[in-house]
């Protein structure tokens, strides 16, 4: 059994068993959980050692069939997914609960966190833009759920705008691929990156790019985002924030590397590249403002998905391309860390306004070290993912000779440790005005290990560098 | 022998030109105007005539598809929204804002790039044409269509069948937490002599045999699984509206077992193909049919029960219900009736 096609099956058959017994959920989704992690550490062998993995389901391969590619992109994604997972199941074992969360979250989370898992799986593996479609379609709707789980009305309002949002982008991506086959009759990345180009390509490329942005919350699509992440349980706004954004971002990044590179015109990227800019400083500016330590994170979220898309403009230089995808690994990791800490201070505080958080620390000191540590990556200092993301964006900027670019990014960072340092400095204060409820070991730790992750992924960043070479598309830096 | 006169014009364009503006005119009234009742009439009015226009170029499978589920289920689903509306005491107007001018700004500016599209597109691609035609023969069915859904891209749709159930999933979480053990749905009553409960014990049979003949037919003929399933919701929910079935529970594990049963088999299938070296979800040339129908089968049975289950909406228990009342306790739970039976009589 390859495992290209445990890691999407099985996610799949935890979703479906934990709808059929929720009593046992937590237990058969962890069960599922180490298989996906097995399976996607077993996956990063086989392409170390192999290069890319393929797998045709149905046999037929393109164009009839679709296959599912594990590339050093893909896997990178993988190994995130299970990753974050692995820490968010853990910690929900004790939040979602259906002792704690009652009888609705309870059950609605494990299926709906298990089919999110199989739709990242396949949005980053496939290789076929009709699957992706069904991949991010099945992501949104289990993502749409997770923030229906907090259900107060402001959320419940947030759940539905970002629905919208979301569905307004599958059909302009819907539309884009309707163009795509009906120009080259084929929906195969690698056979239209061999194509002979048509007129309505570009058209194409353009509704698609347009959907994909809505759903990855860039500015100016972002206003869905904050409400709604910041109004879900933690451990469903650490997915939503740590993995959600980087599926519609991989595939854009497979769209305008590998199926249409020819149709990127630098007008184009410059725009994608601008609006990441303008996304990085309003987001930033945003979180500064905001009263609640939830809000702060999920403006952050705006900002340092911006940073990703300064790959566009940076196309023709080696860094950009593997700088992008550090930035979403370790933000991912470190936004988890985040939203996963936002949780236990509300678990042991009652609230997250800053006065709630006043030398929260002290009572908590490995999850107040764990948000530290995670501000650490968020805001680009060594030697942390972040840092290397950012450094090696910087250099492609003064490679390319757009120094602009490098601008932004270190006005990013500052903004992130303005708008990180009222928690921190809340968080580390030295006395605690309110007693502090106990909170499991286990929920306080998962934050800790997803946050030196981030930090190793500073430290040991020679091997997934290397690692993002593998299949690297032609069009790419 | 003297030709027949010839027409001014050709009836078949002329009927297409009809239908082409009462699609647009109905689009145009489901859009317009501020009453949500009316839209929703106008936009089932609106999907009918899109089937008939599937039908006139011959996609007859599409056509089905978009009778059944664009025009009827979704229609239904609006109906019902409209009606919670109207029972939450909301506004059923939509007010008239800004962002109607946008919308049709945008509506036109995507209408606009496809038209040009129509005319800068290159001839059809050759693509995938001499391909599908040498694969065909070994797909196991004669419908084209089937081939591609079920064997093909068989990956596709079993996700899209797992996506119907993210967004049950989802819509269940739109329940009020005191609520989540009461049935489905708001209880319906009918009168028992009544038109609505008549007809609701004539159409069951009819329509589980027609929903029945489109899943068999699927393999040959246009039909599958989708419409199929679809065709069956229609006869639970006539049941379920003139009271004669009692919509479950949550709690019942077989309605959540019926809720999972065609993905469930249609991923054990796909994992069992690769166990006997096959091949995640490839379908061995002899065996095909079979496998096919199988999975349809399970595939159907989940589909109408999840469609039911959308339709009715979340469990909702009467409105005057305190919140987290325990179990056992609520009101319209029928005396006597085990709450899982299906079909108990109320």
């Amino acid at each position: 059994m390859s495992a290209i096609v445990l890691l999407v099956t099985v996610p799949l058959l935890a979703a479906l068993a934990s709808v059929v017994w929720p009593r046992r959920a937590p237990d058969l989704v962890a069960g599922a959980v180490a298989l996906g992690l097995g399976a996607a550490l077993w996956l990063a062998q086989a392409v170390w050692r192999g290069g890319v993995q393929l797998v045709a389901p149905g046999g037929w391969g393109a164009p009839l069939g679709i296959e599912l590619a594990a590339d050093g992109l893909a896997l990178a994604f993988v190994l995130l997914g299970a990753g974050v997972m692995a820490g968010v199941v853990l910690s929900a074992r004790v939040e979602m609960a259906p002792a704690r969360a009652g009888p609705r979250a309870g059950f609605g989370f494990w299926p709906l966190a298990m089919l999110l898992w199989a739709a990242l799986n396949v949005a980053v593996m496939s290789r076929d833009l009709f699957n992706l479609y069904v991949a991010i379609e099945l992501l949104t709707l289990a993502a749409v759920g997770l923030v229906a789980l907090g259900a107060k009305p402001a959320t419940l309002v947030a759940a539905m705008r970002y629905m919208l949002f979301a569905l307004a982008g599958s059909l302009l991506y819907l539309l884009g691929v309707v163009l795509v086959y009906a120009a080259h009759g084929t929906l195969d990345i690698a056979l239209l990156g061999a194509r002979v180009a048509a007129p309505t390509d570009a058209l194409a490329l353009a509704l698609m790019t347009a959907g994909l942005l809505a759903k990855t919350a860039l500015f100016p699509f972002h206003v869905w985002l904050p409400p709604a992440h910041a109004g879900a349980p933690a451990p469903a706004s650490a997915l939503l924030s740590g993995l959600v954004p980087k599926a519609s971002f991989a595939m854009l990044l497979r769209l305008w590397f590998e199926a249409m590179p020819d149709r990127a015109t630098p007008g184009a990227l410059l725009l994608l590249g601008g609006l990441g800019a303008a996304a990085v400083l309003w987001g930033g500016l945003r979180a500064l403002g905001q009263p609640r330590l939830k809000l702060i994170v999920a403006y952050s979220t705006v900002a340092q998905l911006g940073y990703m898309f300064i790959v566009f403009p940076l196309s023709a230089q080696v860094d950009a391309w593997t700088g992008a995808v550090f930035q979403a690994l370790s933000h991912g990791l470190a936004k988890a860390a985040m939203f996963l800490c936002a949780g236990v201070f509300i678990l042991s505080a009652g609230g997250d306004r800053m006065a709630d958080l006043r030398g929260l620390a002290r009572a908590l000191p490995m999850t107040g070290f764990a948000f530290a540590l995670a501000a650490v990556t968020l805001t680009g200092l060594p030697p942390s993912g972040g840092f290397t993301a950012k450094y090696l964006m910087m250099t492609a900027a003064f490679g390319a000779g757009q120094w602009p670019w490098a601008l932004v990014l270190a006005g990013g960072g500052l903004m992130a440790a303005a708008y990180l340092y009222r928690p921190v400095t809340a968080l580390f204060a030295g006395e605690r005005a309110a007693p502090a409820r106990a909170v499991p070991r286990v929920v306080q730790l998962v934050p800790l290990v997803l946050a030196l992750a981030a930090i190793a992924l500073g430290i040991l960043s020679a091997a997934p560098f290397e690692a993002l070479q593998i299949g690297r598309p032609e069009g790419a830096p | 022998m003297p030709e027949p006169p010839a027409l001014p014009f050709d009836p078949a364009l002329a009927l297409d030109a009809a239908l082409a503006v009462a699609i647009l005119g109905a689009a145009l009234a489901a859009v317009s105007g501020r009453g949500v009742f009316r839209a929703v009439v106008f936009f089932i009015a609106y999907g009918l005539m899109v089937s008939i226009g599937w039908v006139r170029l011959g996609s007859v499978d599409v056509a089905l598809a978009e009778a059944a589920i664009g025009a009827g289920l979704t229609g239904v689903l609006l109906l019902a929204a409209h009606g919670r509306l109207a029972r939450a005491g909301a506004a059923t107007d939509t007010p008239a804002g800004a962002g109607r001018g946008w919308a049709a700004l945008a509506g036109l500016a995507v209408s606009g790039a496809l038209v040009w599209a129509w005319f800068a597109l290159p001839p059809v691609p050759a693509r995938p044409g001499a391909e599908l035609a040498e694969a065909l023969p070994r797909a196991g069915v004669e419908n084209p269509v089937t081939a591609v859904l079920l064997n093909f891209r068989g990956w596709d749709t079993l996700l899209e069948s797992i996506i119907l159930l993210a967004a049950l999933v989802a819509v269940w979480m739109l329940t009020r937490d005191g609520d989540w053990r009461a049935p489905l749905g708001v209880p319906q009553h009918a009168n028992a002599e009544g038109v609505m409960a008549g007809f609701a014990r004539v159409l069951p049979p009819v329509g589980l045999m027609i929903g029945g003949y489109l899943l068999w037919a699927g393999a040959d003929a246009p039909g599958g699984a989708f419409q199929g399933g679809t065709v069956w919701a229609a006869v639970l929910l006539v049941a379920a509206l003139a009271g004669l079935w009692a919509p479950p529970r949550l709690e019942a594990a077989w309605f959540r077992a019926a809720l999972v049963l065609g993905g469930a088999v249609f991923v054990l299938a796909g994992l069992a193909l690769a166990g006997v070296g096959a091949g995640f979800l490839t379908l061995p040339e002899g065996a095909a049919k079979p496998v096919i129908l199988g999975i349809e089968l399970a595939l159907a049975v989940s589909i109408a029960v999840t469609l039911v289950a959308l339709v009715l909406g979340p469990p909702e228990g009467p409105p005057d219900a305190p919140p987290d009342a325990p179990p056992g306790a609520l009101p319209d739970a029928p005396p006597g009736a085990p709450p899982d039976a299906p079909g108990a009589p109320r």
